[in-house]
């Protein structure tokens, strides 16, 4: 089995279009919840939403990187995806150095193209009106991952993932799995999305669960997620290419884990949680005592904070306790099938640098909770094997395990 | 046909982002980088803009911005007056 290690990150978040800037803010604690702007097709000043702030990414114009032809013909979810894997894959520097066919991308996406699936949709319903000849293009869900290949030039596997909330982390585990086993050498992989859509935000806001003031995870008062967009992306290979051409390593990924609840469609279940993790633990080979930072899934929800709680217990004991953990959705926000991707950017920033990000926004962690959430400012420490978690909605779970590479 | 002229430019110019002045009439759609992806996306704001539908078979044919505009004004000619009462 070959090592699998991390040789290129490229992103485009509400806290950085650049891993630069990214990791400016993850580190600083600067957010990129916001209020939005008034949607024009809402009705009334409150939009009849009962929040007003999302993380929306920022000066990002897409025509500053994409031809009028690949604009016309795709939706902002597919711009990130593009962009950040041009990106990853300049700072890695790795195409001359693989087959272009025996590289896979392997990229999670759940809402597909979802601005412009509403926009035509809005002009059908409500006028009667012809719908523009590239909708089709614009809402394949696989998009952003078939204008990456075709993008890059790139021939072996192509696919998206769409498993909601676990999206990005099912496809950085399945490229992790195939570089692993050899069925290619190298992968560009991580996740987008581009939901923020007023329908987008009725139909969360009708479930409750998204935070009237902003997303505080494992807070005493937390009371709900912010919703996000973006994307990020990372190219993987072996250790072994990795090395011959001298790459800069950011991380190994060691071990991948994946299960479903099996509960409930909404209300997660502890033992599904606990038991990704503890699949991803073996897979690296590795033992609870092993880990020493989780970056959680953390949506800032009642149910979810305090089930990711109880699967952290269940599986580490009384260590449970002690295991520094943050949840980065209060700076970025929850951007569905990306966020995996930027919570992995996070984590493998994290490794590479041995300083672990504040779990923002937050002043007083739930005590019930019993857990050492990072408060505040970075905490330096020695890594060796860091957990990303991503628990989504259908119970369908995906724990990534990262270790520090010296 | 000044003013069909002067929209057709316009919708081009926008879609390619490129100013209207580099584009005229004797512009060939392959000197102004139009590619199949673009010539969609023209085509549908073209028929959006004066409320016409260019058929298939024309839109192989269309070579230069000039073709586009005289196809254009002989559609809108050809469009059904709307009777007054």
């Amino acid at each position: 089995m070959n090592r699998v290690v991390v040789t290129g990150l490229g992103c485009i978040t509400p806290i950085g279009n650049t891993i630069e800037d990214f990791r400016s803010s993850l580190f600083i604690g600067a957010t990129g919840i916001a209020p939005f702007p008034p949607y024009p097709e809402a009705p009334g000043p409150t939009q009849g939403l009962r929040f007003t702030q999302t993380a929306a990414v920022k000066n990002f114009d897409p025509a500053d990187h994409l031809a009028s032809g690949i604009l016309a013909a795709t939706d902002r979810t597919a711009h990130f995806a593009i962009v950040a894997a041009r990106q990853a894959v300049q700072q890695s520097g790795f195409l001359d150095h693989h087959d272009k066919d025996h590289i896979a991308i392997i990229v999670g996406c759940a809402c597909a193209g979802r601005q412009s699936e509403e926009t035509e949709t809005i002009k059908l319903y409500a006028r009667d009106a012809r719908v523009h000849p590239l909708t089709v293009t614009r809402t394949m869900a696989s998009a952003g991952a078939s204008h990456i290949s075709i993008d890059l030039g790139i021939t072996g596997p192509v696919l998206n993932i769409s498993t909601a909330c676990s999206s990005a982390t099912h496809a950085i585990g399945q490229a992790f799995h195939m570089v692993r086993h050899g069925l290619v050498s190298a992968a560009i992989t991580g996740g987008h999305e581009a939901p923020l859509t007023f329908g987008f935000l009725r139909a969360w806001d009708s479930m409750r669960v998204v935070s009237p003031t902003q997303c505080q995870p494992f807070a005493a008062n937390r009371d709900g997620m912010t919703l996000g967009e973006g994307g990020a992306m990372f190219v993987i290979e072996t250790l072994e290419s990795a090395l011959a051409r001298n790459a800069t390593i950011y991380a190994e990924i060691v071990g991948f884990g994946m299960s479903a609840d099996a509960h409930h469609i909404t209300q997660p279940a502890p033992d599904g949680a606990a038991n990704a993790m503890r699949k991803a633990l073996k897979d690296a080979n590795a033992s609870p005592e092993d880990v020493t930072y989780i970056n959680a899934h953390g949506t800032g929800t009642q149910a979810n904070d305090a089930t990711e709680a109880a699967a952290i217990h269940q599986l580490f004991g009384p260590r449970g306790s002690q295991i520094p953990i943050s949840s980065t959705k209060s700076l970025h926000g929850h951007s569905i099938g990306a966020t995996g991707a930027i919570e992995a950017l996070a984590t493998i920033i994290a490794l590479h640098e041995q300083q672990l990000p504040a779990n923002a926004g937050v002043t007083e962690v739930d005590p019930t909770l019993n857990l050492d959430v990072i408060l505040n400012t970075p905490r330096q420490s020695n890594q060796k094997i860091a957990l990303s978690n991503s628990l989504a909605f259908g119970g369908l779970n995906a724990v990534l395990a990262l270790r520090h590479f010296s | 046909m000044e003013d069909i002229a002067k929209r057709s430019i316009e919708i081009i110019a926008k879609a390619k982002s490129i100013p209207e002045n580099t584009i005229t009439l004797d512009s060939t759609f392959d000197q102004l980088n139009v590619d199949s992806l673009d010539k969609i996306n023209i085509s549908f704001e073209v028929e959006e803009a004066f409320g016409i539908e260019i058929p298939d078979e024309a839109l192989g044919s269309i070579k230069t911005v000039g073709d586009m505009v005289d196809g254009v004004q002989k559609l809108v000619a050809a469009k059904p007056s709307i009777p007054t009462p």
